[in-house]
């Protein structure tokens, strides 16, 4: 599913994020990524879903090469990742719904079927019956929700997660970790990046430790 | 191809819940859009309307030659009959002496006439030309005046002239001004479109992230800058017509003061299309160049 050669991910200015790193991920992994705060977990997550490019090394994903993308390509990689974000980055001036509805538009999905696939993606997290909310109204949790649904929307084969529990408190965050673990079972491929050391004890699944860019364990 | 409908449909949406969103600032924006499509539109109708007045007044462009007093009568009639076969000439009129001196007399001059010893007036071919502008009148004119009977030829071009002159300086003015304008009126909509990706900057980042293209962001400006184009051509129009409906009065007193009825015409169906449609294509240009710059500096890869 992705595989991470030899990879080296310099920032203009000389800080050096990634080291040299190699990693494979199998499809159908469920994948912890742990360490300190500027470790290069956000980093990698970013050249797994090519928002970023390695500065050496490869990263390819599904058989793409991430480094080598097209501008033209980029859209239609992208598609096939879900990404959850810290920070949600949801729209406020458009309705929950709306927000879920984004990513089927933008592959020219609409009308009624849209609707379902918005609605089954709602439910999954639990927010059918705020659809028509604004963003803005919604808890911490509920936001970190909605960005999951956008998320899984178009039913993507590889979820990549940046910190998705960093600011919940502990039911909040046991919540969105049974979501993915039920993504997972229906073999989704699952990056989560995270210091939460309590969390993966529990769930399990393969734990990727990153020190000062570099990978520990 | 319905995806691709409901798309356009939906940026159209997308464009017009702009506008809502900012009703004043629009109405500005097409405001300063409609005075610069009125500019050159109302100066191009003003030059129409003069053509037309300067049409109905203009007399006939006529050449009159005279003869030289040793050409009888009607070695003139068979000279008038020969010029009338000549391509370049419409028509010849044969006026012998005496039916001059009876037409000033005729013309409240019979106190001079009657002093006068004896006719002084030649024999006159009034000559209308086929085509009337200045080159060919002057063309004519030479050729009339190398005739062998010729005397005299007179001929007034110069105010036919003038007015030429003076149409052409205002229809090249027209080009300027639309020329100027045009290029403020896509200046001002590719500023607005700025200004809106800006304020739209996390959408845009979103949108890229979950895979939109570049055409998918950029429709929606695309469609922005040609309608807010179109509005604004369409309140141009509307301030051409104002201001018509202003001068009307003053025309039609002008006009009656010199004995003749003329009424203003407006724009044409046709060239309010082609001021529309003008519009539309320079409001949506402005939005391609601002959009192709800017997003590129919103670029997240």
């Amino acid at each position: 599913m992705i595989e991470i050669s030899d990879v080296t991910k310099r920032y203009p200015g000389g800080h050096e994020a990634l080291s040299s790193l190699s990693l494979n991920i199998e499809q159908g992994e469920l994948v912890f990524l742990t360490g300190h705060s500027g470790a290069g977990k956000s980093t990698l997550l970013k050249l797994i879903a090519a928002i970023e490019r390695p500065t050496a090394g490869h990263v390819i994903v599904r058989g793409q090469n991430v480094g080598r993308l097209k501008r033209a390509a980029l859209p239609f990689f992208r598609r096939n990742i879900g990404l959850i974000f810290q920070d949600h980055k949801l729209l406020y001036d458009r309705t929950v719904f709306d927000n879920v509805l984004l990513p089927l538009h933008i592959q020219g999905l609409t009308g009624v079927d849209a609707a379902k696939r918005v609605r089954a993606a709602l439910d999954k997290v639990g927010l059918l019956k705020k659809e028509k909310a604004r963003p803005i109204t919604l808890s911490g949790g509920e936001q970190q929700r909605l960005c999951i649904a956008r998320a899984i929307v178009s039913r993507p084969a590889l979820v990549l997660a940046d910190e998705p529990t960093a600011n919940l408190d502990d039911a909040y965050a046991r919540d969105i970790m049974d979501m993915f673990r039920a993504f997972n079972e229906v073999g989704v491929t699952l990056v989560i990046s995270t210091h939460d050391h309590e969390l993966i004890r529990r769930y399990g699944g393969r734990n990727v430790q990153l020190a000062y860019g570099k990978l520990v364990a | 191809m319905k995806a691709w409908l409901v798309h356009h449909l939906h940026s159209l949406k997308t464009a017009a819940e702009q506008f809502r969103a900012t009703p004043l600032a629009t109405l500005f924006t097409v405001l300063v859009i409609g005075v610069a499509v009125a500019l050159p539109t109302g100066l191009f109708v003003l030059l129409d309307n003069l053509d037309r007045a300067a049409g109905g007044v203009k007399p006939q462009a006529e050449l009159t030659l005279f003869l030289k007093t040793g050409i009888s009568e009607s070695q003139g009639r068979d000279l008038a009959a020969k010029l009338a076969k000549s391509a370049d000439v419409a028509a010849v009129r044969f006026i012998s002496r005496t039916e001059g001196i009876g037409k000033l007399e005729a013309a409240g001059l019979a106190d001079i006439t009657a002093g006068l010893p004896d006719n002084p007036l030649p024999h006159t071919l009034v000559i209308k030309p086929r085509e009337e502008t200045p080159a060919a009148l002057e063309a004519l004119g030479a050729r009339l005046k190398a005739l062998p009977e010729a005397d005299r030829v007179l001929l007034d071009t110069d105010w036919v002239k003038r007015l030429t002159a003076l149409m052409g300086l205002g229809r090249d003015m027209v080009y300027m001004l639309a020329a100027m304008l045009g290029l403020a009126l896509a200046a001002i909509t590719a500023n607005t479109i700025r200004l809106q990706i800006y304020a739209q900057r996390d959408e845009i980042e979103v949108a890229r992230l979950i895979g939109a293209t570049d055409r998918f962001i950029r429709r929606p400006f695309l469609y922005f800058g040609g309608i807010q184009g179109l509005v604004g051509g369409l309140a141009g129009w509307g301030l051409v017509m104002g201001g018509l409906q202003l001068i009307e009065g003053s025309v039609t007193q002008v006009a009656s003061a010199y004995g003749v009825r003329f009424t203003l015409s407006a724009l044409g169906p046709l060239e309010l299309l082609a001021v529309l449609g003008l519009s539309t294509a320079l409001g949506w240009l402005g939005a391609f160049f601002a959009v192709g710059q800017t997003l590129r500096k919103v670029e997240t890869f």
